[in-house]
């Protein structure tokens, strides 16, 4: 089965349309030394036969029942709605919406979620989204350099996965990246300001960081800024809802991993990079963005613009390549943060910071699980581990509970616990029996 | 109709609710707390289906219509796909689980790697990268690592042909390439004697679109191979235009070092806007050890993951955009190793029925039978009519189709650029000939028609000057 609809009868007639005989010879421009006799692939199967594997193989996955592991990827609730109205097919098999006329659907949506990105971050202009959050984040360190200031600066106390995509890009770059130190769970901002130099361009960090803490940005922008650098805040956006903006604090871009908004967690992607920064820099971002303007008649319209920040126009002289995104994802967050809307938002933030404060307090009150830094929390918070930690995971998956994630920091065994929305009282109480049980 | 989803808003209306907090509340500290709240809209259910069916009836997908956008390979995307990917055992979980719980995703990994190996020829192959742009970056820091861990710094030039997609030198300059543009011949394809004289011994690498932007396939590929390996560069294989060789003929064969793939295009997986795609790259056995973090590896049966010797390090977190790798995998299951090979002999008799049937009409500046897309010029439609390719294409969607890739390659004037893909029938593309072909009559007849189109869009063209005079980028 390949879906073309022209039968055999069909195909020789086309080829005579165009004065051949059969299609190989469509094929004489390959030199013949080149040309394969066939693929060592299995042969064709049906649909039917096609689910049937797939599900066979999908089904040697587990589906955990409880999950209170984040890290990167959070399991929060995501409405019907939302998910039905992203599958819309005229919205799925559509191309990038290069041809504006026909494409004001896609246009408006883009057009949305560059809205409530700027509203939730407070900054002024965002891209229509990149890959990820820790592309976003390296995307943002490339995006501040220039011949005077090259050098990137990140807090060690981001997500691992992240400062590992921005060191590949500087590597590839052949530009310099300072690691700074954590103190107490935080940012050590004495070290910060130590490493940032008149070579710096940008300082990362993440808000929540790493170990769920708070970080105070605003002393992190009083610090990044007195260098003259520029500072990047990677944030959750759904803690968003309730914690004081990037722009608040007095970021000048704001990153971020759009997965809590409406994407399930399917392996690690496809997710969401969002991107913003203050009208100053608007140039410098990269990827898509869509403007409002209107046609001849006076009638709003939306279309791609500023494309001259863009590869196609750019070229060798481009500081990103990035041209397919992952619009349908974007979507999806312009749909979820509709459907949540003002409140329903403040109420899931509200929801990740009580029963993350009532999980830490239930297991702290388990003997040797004592929580590891003090600072205020968003939904994840790490405890000590008095046992190796592969015991208590094993417990846990016996019960059908994907463990919070098993961390060392500074040789000392430790778990990051992740607690949302979807987590109820009831499974925080038998998590704690679990734990306790484990210890006996 | 054109309100924003923002103007529907209704203080206190609610769409999702989630159950009353079952804990005690945590209040913010006020160091902490947000001054006020974000301005999401408030809508209810209904309010928010119908806003976003509506946009979506403002779309045009494959699903409405004919999309020969060249370049992108728009076929269609099968039903099944998106079935596969929505598997619970797929979507629900954890990219942190342990790895005896998530078996049957490295499965996949592992299985649709082996499949694109044998495919493109090529004998490892990393899944992460979310774009082809994204392929070309992480195959680039590949070869970057290669050459300096050779100590060959002084490599550090890229060759790319002045066709090339502009991802390709924005790619290169990202891994702190220089970029040597080569010209092309009157046929198309690379000018030798250019390439002769570009390659020495600061060439780190040609990077190659075959068969390249104007649908023909670099027909002397043996000669460019041996030229860019003799001089000690590297191979890199464009894979925007692989389906029309899948099956019959494979860039590993053709001395290509690494490779990038773009499933949103050649594996049928659906463009969603814009995205998300997936961008494998594959590489020969001597550039393995330089893969992003991490491989998926098979022991006894077992799948695990592993960080490769030398790897580059991670491009973006996780290990891709897994579910799109459900898509292809089930693409490719569903047509074997003949229907890959059906496809790729389908695109490029589809794309020379079409050229044949529009053959009088339209320029053809690259004669001859082309492979799964070819150009047509309008620089002599314009000289005589002053009509443009950009007026032809906004005239082509009153006539019911998507246009084609315009004003793309750079190397043909007013181009437009037609890949109509395999799964499209004899009678779309005998209509779209038609349309084709009516829309330049009416450049002699009545070009105002062109200039005023589209009128049959819900909007007409858009000021792109003033969008970018005053940037009305937010609401």
């Amino acid at each position: 089965m390949s879906y073309i609809p022209n039968t055999p009868d069909e195909r020789l007639d086309m080829l005579a349309a165009i004065g051949k005989r059969e299609i190989g010879e469509l094929f004489e421009c390959i030199p013949s030394s080149l040309r394969l006799d066939e693929l060592k692939l299995p042969g064709a199967k049906t649909e039917f036969e096609v689910i049937d594997k797939l599900s066979e193989i999908a089904g040697k996955n587990t589906v955990f029942k409880t999950c209170f592991r984040g890290a990167g990827a959070y399991r929060h609730f995501i409405p019907s709605a939302v998910k039905r109205l992203a599958a819309r097919e005229e919205f799925v098999t559509a191309y990038t919406p290069y041809q504006a006329e026909m494409s004001q659907g896609v246009l408006q949506t883009i057009f949305e979620y560059q809205s409530v990105i700027c509203r939730l971050t407070g900054m002024d202009v965002s891209n229509a989204g990149v890959y990820d959050g820790a592309h976003a984040a390296a995307e943002a360190a490339a995006m501040f350099k220039d011949r005077k200031r090259s050098k990137t600066v990140v807090s060690s106390a981001v997500r691992p996965m992240t400062l590992e995509t921005i060191r590949t890009y500087c590597a590839s770059a052949g530009s310099e990246l300072a690691v700074v130190p954590t103190k107490d769970g935080v940012t050590d901002l004495e070290a910060l300001a130590k490493a940032v130099d008149d070579k710096t361009a940008s300082v990362y960090i993440e808000q929540p960081n790493y170990f769920g803490i708070v970080e105070d940005a605003e002393k992190t922008a009083d610090v990044v800024h007195a260098a003259g650098a520029k500072l990047v805040v990677g944030c959750e956006p759904i803690s968003l809802a309730l914690l004081k903006t990037p722009a608040e604090s007095g970021a000048d871009a704001a990153v971020g991993e759009g997965q809590p908004l409406g994407m399930p967690l399917s392996f690690g992607g496809p997710y969401l990079g969002f991107m913003a920064v203050k009208s100053a820099d608007m140039r410098k971002l990269p990827g898509r963005i869509v403007g409002k303007t209107s046609d001849s008649k006076g009638r709003d319209a939306y279309v791609l613009t500023l494309q001259a920040r863009e590869q196609h126009i750019r070229r060798e002289k481009s500081s990103s390549s990035i041209c397919s995104n992952e619009a349908l994802c974007a979507l999806t967050a312009v749909i979820y943060c509709a459907a949540m809307g003002k409140e329903g938002l403040c109420d899931v933030a509200d929801h990740c910071l009580s029963k993350a404060r009532y999980a830490a307090e239930k297991i702290a009150a388990v003997k040797g699980f004592s929580l590891r830094f003090n600072g205020f929390f968003f939904n994840e918070f790490v405890t000590r581990c008095p046992v190796r930690s592969s015991v208590i995971m094993d417990a846990l998956e016996k019960e059908g509970i994907l463990g919070g994630l098993p961390v060392v920091i500074d040789g000392e065994e430790c778990i990051l616990w992740c607690v949302t929305e979807v987590n109820t009282r009831d499974e925080i109480d038998n998590l704690s029996n679990i734990l306790q049980e484990a210890v006996k | 109709m054109s309100e924003l989803i923002f103007d529907k808003s209704k203080a206190g209306r609610r769409c999702a609710v989630i159950p009353c907090r079952d804990v005690a509340a945590v209040c913010v500290p006020e160091r902490y707390r947000r001054e006020v709240k974000a301005e999401l809209p408030e809508v209810s259910e209904i309010d928010l289906v119908r806003h976003y069916t509506n946009l979506s009836r403002k779309s045009y997908g494959v699903d409405n219509g004919f999309y020969p956008l060249g370049s992108c390979t728009m076929k269609y995307n099968p039903k099944i796909n998106e079935d596969a990917a929505e598997l619970k055992g797929f979507t629900d979980i954890h990219p942190l689980q342990p790895e005896s719980a998530v078996q049957g995703c490295l499965e996949v990994m592992h299985t649709l790697s082996e499949y694109l190996c044998e495919i493109t020829g090529m004998e490892a192959m990393t899944l992460q990268p979310a774009a082809g742009a994204h392929g070309e970056f992480t195959a680039l820091s590949m070869i970057k690592a290669y050459l300096l861990d050779r100590g060959e710094t002084s490599r550090t030039k890229l060759i790319v042909p002045d066709s090339a997609h502009g991802t390709n030198p924005a790619s290169a300059n990202m891994c702190g390439f220089t970029v040597v543009n080569i010209p092309s011949t009157a046929d198309g394809i690379v000018d030798i004697d250019a390439l002769k004289n570009a390659v020495g011994g600061d060439t780190a690498a040609l990077m190659l679109t075959n068969p390249n932007t104007v649908g023909k396939f670099e027909k002397n590929i043996e000669i460019i191979e041996k030229t860019v390996h003799d001089a000690g560069g590297l191979l890199y294989y464009d894979g925007a235009n692989l389906n029309a060789v899948m099956g019959v003929a494979r860039p590993g064969d053709m001395g290509f070092d690494a490779v990038h793939l773009n499933l949103h295009k050649t594996f049928a997986t659906p463009h969603g806007g814009g995205g998300p795609g997936s961008g494998p790259v594959g590489c020969k056995a001597f550039l393995a050890k330089y893969l992003p973090n991490p491989v998926v590896k098979s022991e006894n049966g077992i799948f695990s993951f592993e960080r490769p010797e030398k790897s580059i390090g991670m491009s973006k977190s996780f290990f891709g955009n897994f579910l799109v790798c459900v898509k292809a995998l089930a693409y490719i299951m569903t047509l074997g190793a003949e229907g890959i090979r059906e496809a790729a002999e389908n695109a490029v008799l589809n794309a020379n029925y079409l050229q044949e049937s529009l053959r009088g009409t339209y320029d053809i500046p690259f004669d001859g039978p082309c492979m799964h897309e070819f150009v047509v010029s309008l620089e002599r439609l314009k000289r005589d009519t002053g009509i443009t390719a950009s007026d032809i294409a906004k005239g082509l969607i009153d006539r019911g189709m998507h246009p084609p890739t315009m004003y793309f390659p750079l190397v043909v004037h007013e181009a437009l650029m037609l890949e109509p893909t395999e799964t499209e029938s004899r009678e779309t593309l005998d209509s779209a000939a038609a349309a084709l072909k009516d829309a330049i009559a009416a450049a002699y007849d009545n070009p105002q028609s062109l200039r005023d189109a589209p009128v049959s869009t819900p909007v007409g063209r858009p000021d792109e000057t003033a969008a970018v005079r005053n940037p009305v980028l937010k609401a």
